[in-house]
C-alpha cells in the first residue's frame, strides 16, 4: 500500500448527456430530477458513488492487488446477514460480547480498520458499522474522506418525454386486442451537470488510510464512470472536466468556494438552445485561486 | 471575554433531521445547536474544548424542497466483518438490489446562518494550553479557509461554505417578531457512553435569531 495522502482536495466535475436520463427522480415517475423552482437539473451525489464503485468494482475484479479492492455495496447477489450466526461463530451471545470487549478493548478498531483496508467503498466514503452497539463495542461510523454535494446543471433543462412502441405483447389475452404496446421514456435532450467534492486529508489519516493509489484509482474512477455505464436509459453521457485543486497542506490554503467560484461555465454568447459540449465555455480565473494552490485538469 | 466567534455558513441544502421522522427525513426549519457545533468542531476541534452555540441567526427565507433516493437500508454488520475477520468464510458484502428501499427527504435550500459562539476550557486540556491559543487557531482557520474536513449541514452531502462573519447581520426575519419553531433537538447528552440521550429545548426564534443562552433544556 503506499502512502495515506497528505492533502486536501477539492475537485469540479463537468459531465454531459446528450438524449438520456441521467439520474432518473422515483417521485416523479423516473422522469430526471430537476429542481421544481429553477428548473435546474440535479444528480444526487448518490448516484455518482454507485458509478465510480461499479468502476473500480470492475476493474479490480481480477487484478492481482483485487483483495485490497472490493466493494461492499454491490448491486448483485442476495446475502443473509443474521447476527446470530456471526453470535454462534464466535461462541458468543448478547451477555458475553461484553466479555470480549474486556478482553479485548481495540477489538472495535481493529474491526474498524480490517474493514477499511478490505473495502475500497469504505475507505473512501466511509460506511456506518453499529450493529456491536449494545455493547458499546462501536466500530462506528467511518467518515470517509471523500465527500460529493449534489451536481447540478448549468442551465435550467427541459425533460422530454418519448412515446416508443413495441410488437411483443406480454401476455395472450392483450395480443387479442392490440398490436403493439406503448411505453414511455424520458430523456433530456443535451444537459451540462457539474458537481464538486471534497477530500479531507485528516480523515484518511486518522481514520481510513486513503492513500496516493486509492486517490489516483478515484480520478480514474470519476474520468471513467459512465464509459461503463451505458444503458437504454442513460443515452450519452461522459465526464468532459475533472479539475483538481491541490492545497499544500492537510487543513488547505484557502476557502473550498473561492476555488470553486474559480472555474466559470458559461453558455457561448448566442447560443440560445444548447445541445453539445462546445456551445459551452470552461474557463479558470487562475488569479483568484491561491499560488500554494496546485491546479491540474485531468482530461 | 474575547473567546467568542461568529461565523457565517451557507449552501445550497441543507437538512436537519427530525429525530420523530427519520425513515423518510424532515429537516427543522433551521439550523440545530448540535449542527452548529458539529460544523465549528470540523473547523477546529481539540478534546480541551467543548464548543458551546450561544446564537444562531437565520439569513435567508426558510425554503424547501423534497429529493427521493435509492437508498440501503442495513447497515454493515459488524459481528458479521468480526467473524471474517477471525478467518470465518462468509460472503462479506451487502446487495443494494436485496436491501434498496426508497426515501424522501425533505430539505432546505438556499440556507445561510451566522453561528456565534464560544468555547470553555475542559479538563483534557494540556498543560501548555489556554484559550488565547485556541482562539488564533480557530480565527487563523477561519480567515485561511482551513478544516480538519469540509463541514455540512446536517448531511454529508450538503457541504457547508464558512468564513469569518465581520460585518453586520441582517437576518431575513427581521420584520417578524417572534415565531414559535416548536421543540427542537438540543443536542445529544454524551456523559454516560452507553446511553446517550437527546435533550431538547423549544425554539422561538426572535427577528430571525434564535438565542441559545439561558434556554431551557429538557431530557
Amino acid at each position: 500500500m503506499s502512502e495515506v495522502i497528505k492533502n486536501r482536495y477539492e475537485f469540479v466535475i463537468l459531465f454531459d448527456v446528450e438524449n438520456g436520463n441521467p439520474n432518473g427522480d422515483p417521485d416523479a415517475g423516473n422522469m430526471p430530477r430537476i429542481d421544481p423552482e429553477s428548473g435546474y437539473g440535479l444528480v444526487t451525489d448518490v448516484c455518482l458513488k454507485r458509478k465510480i464503485r461499479n468502476y473500480v468494482e470492475t476493474v479490480k475484479e481480477d487484478a492481482e492487488d483485487a483483495a485490497g479492492y472490493r466493494i461492499y455495496i454491490k448491486e448483485d447477489v442476495p446475502l443473509n446477514r443474521s447476527d446470530n450466526e456471526a453470535y454462534e461463530y464466535l461462541g458468543v451471545n448478547d451477555k458475553t460480547i461484553k466479555d470480549l470487549k474486556k478482553k479485548d478493548p481495540k477489538a472495535d478498531e481493529k474491526i474498524r480498520d480490517f474493514m477499511c483496508s478490505n473495502f475500497y467503498d469504505i475507505r473512501t466514503f466511509g460506511a456506518v458499522m453499529t450493529t456491536f452497539v449494545k455493547a458499546a463495542l462501536n466500530c462506528g461510523q467511518v467518515r470517509g474522506p471523500v465527500q460529493l454535494g449534489f451536481a447540478r446543471s448549468i442551465d435550467p433543462i427541459i425533460s422530454q418525454e418519448v412515446t416508443i412502441t413495441r410488437v411483443a405483447i406480454t401476455t395472450e389475452k392483450d395480443a387479442e386486442n392490440k398490436s403493439t404496446e406503448m411505453g414511455r421514456k424520458s430523456i433530456v435532450p443535451y444537459a451540462l451537470y457539474r458537481a464538486e467534492g471534497y477530500i479531507s486529508a485528516n480523515l484518511a489519516r486518522k481514520v481510513t488510510g486513503f492513500s496516493e493509489d486509492d486517490l489516483e484509482l478515484l480520478w480514474e474512477a470519476i474520468i471513467n464512470m459512465f464509459e461503463l455505464d451505458h444503458s437504454a436509459a442513460r443515452g450519452k453521457m461522459a465526464v468532459r472536466e475533472l479539475i483538481v485543486f491541490k492545497h499544500s497542506k492537510e487543513l488547505g490554503d484557502c476557502p473550498a468556494y473561492k476555488l470553486f467560484d474559480a472555474v466559470e461555465v458559461k453558455r457561448k454568447e448566442g447560443v440560445e438552445f444548447p445541445r453539445k459540449y462546445q456551445d459551452y465555455t470552461v474557463e479558470i480565473h487562475e488569479d483568484a485561486i491561491p499560488q500554494t494552490v496546485e491546479m491540474t485538469r485531468k482530461i | 471575554m474575547g473567546i467568542g466567534v461568529k461565523v457565517k455558513v451557507w449552501g445550497d441544502f441543507a437538512l436537519f433531521s427530525r429525530p420523530e421522522m427519520k425513515v423518510e427525513r424532515c429537516t427543522y426549519d433551521v439550523m440545530t445547536p448540535s449542527s452548529a457545533r458539529g460544523i465549528l468542531e470540523a473547523i477546529y476541534w481539540h478534546p480541551g474544548l467543548r464548543w458551546i452555540i450561544d446564537r444562531i441567526y437565520v439569513n435567508k427565507p426558510i425554503q424547501f424542497t423534497s429529493v427521493r433516493r435509492n437508498e440501503v437500508k442495513s447497515k454493515v454488520s459488524a459481528n458479521n466483518a468480526l467473524s471474517v475477520y477471525n478467518g470465518g468464510e462468509k460472503p462479506l458484502f451487502m446487495s443494494s438490489k436485496e436491501e434498496i428501499v426508497q426515501r424522501a427527504s425533505l430539505i432546505l435550500r438556499d440556507v445561510e446562518y451566522v453561528i456565534e459562539a464560544h468555547f470553555e476550557m475542559t479538563d483534557k486540556a494540556n498543560e501548555g494550553d489556554n484559550p488565547g491559543k485556541f482562539k488564533d487557531i480557530m480565527m487563523r482557520r477561519l480567515r485561511k479557509g482551513e478544516c480538519y474536513h469540509m463541514p455540512y449541514f446536517g448531511c454529508r452531502e450538503f457541504p457547508a461554505n464558512f468564513c469569518l462573519c465581520e460585518e453586520e447581520i441582517v437576518t431575513a426575519y427581521e420584520a417578524v417578531e417572534e415565531k414559535d419553531l416548536g421543540f427542537m433537538l438540543y443536542d445529544m447528552d454524551y456523559s454516560d457512553p452507553e446511553n446517550i440521550q437527546p435533550m431538547f429545548f423549544r425554539a422561538v426564534m426572535k427577528r430571525g435569531v434564535l438565542d441559545l443562552r439561558d434556554c431551557e433544556v429538557v431530557r
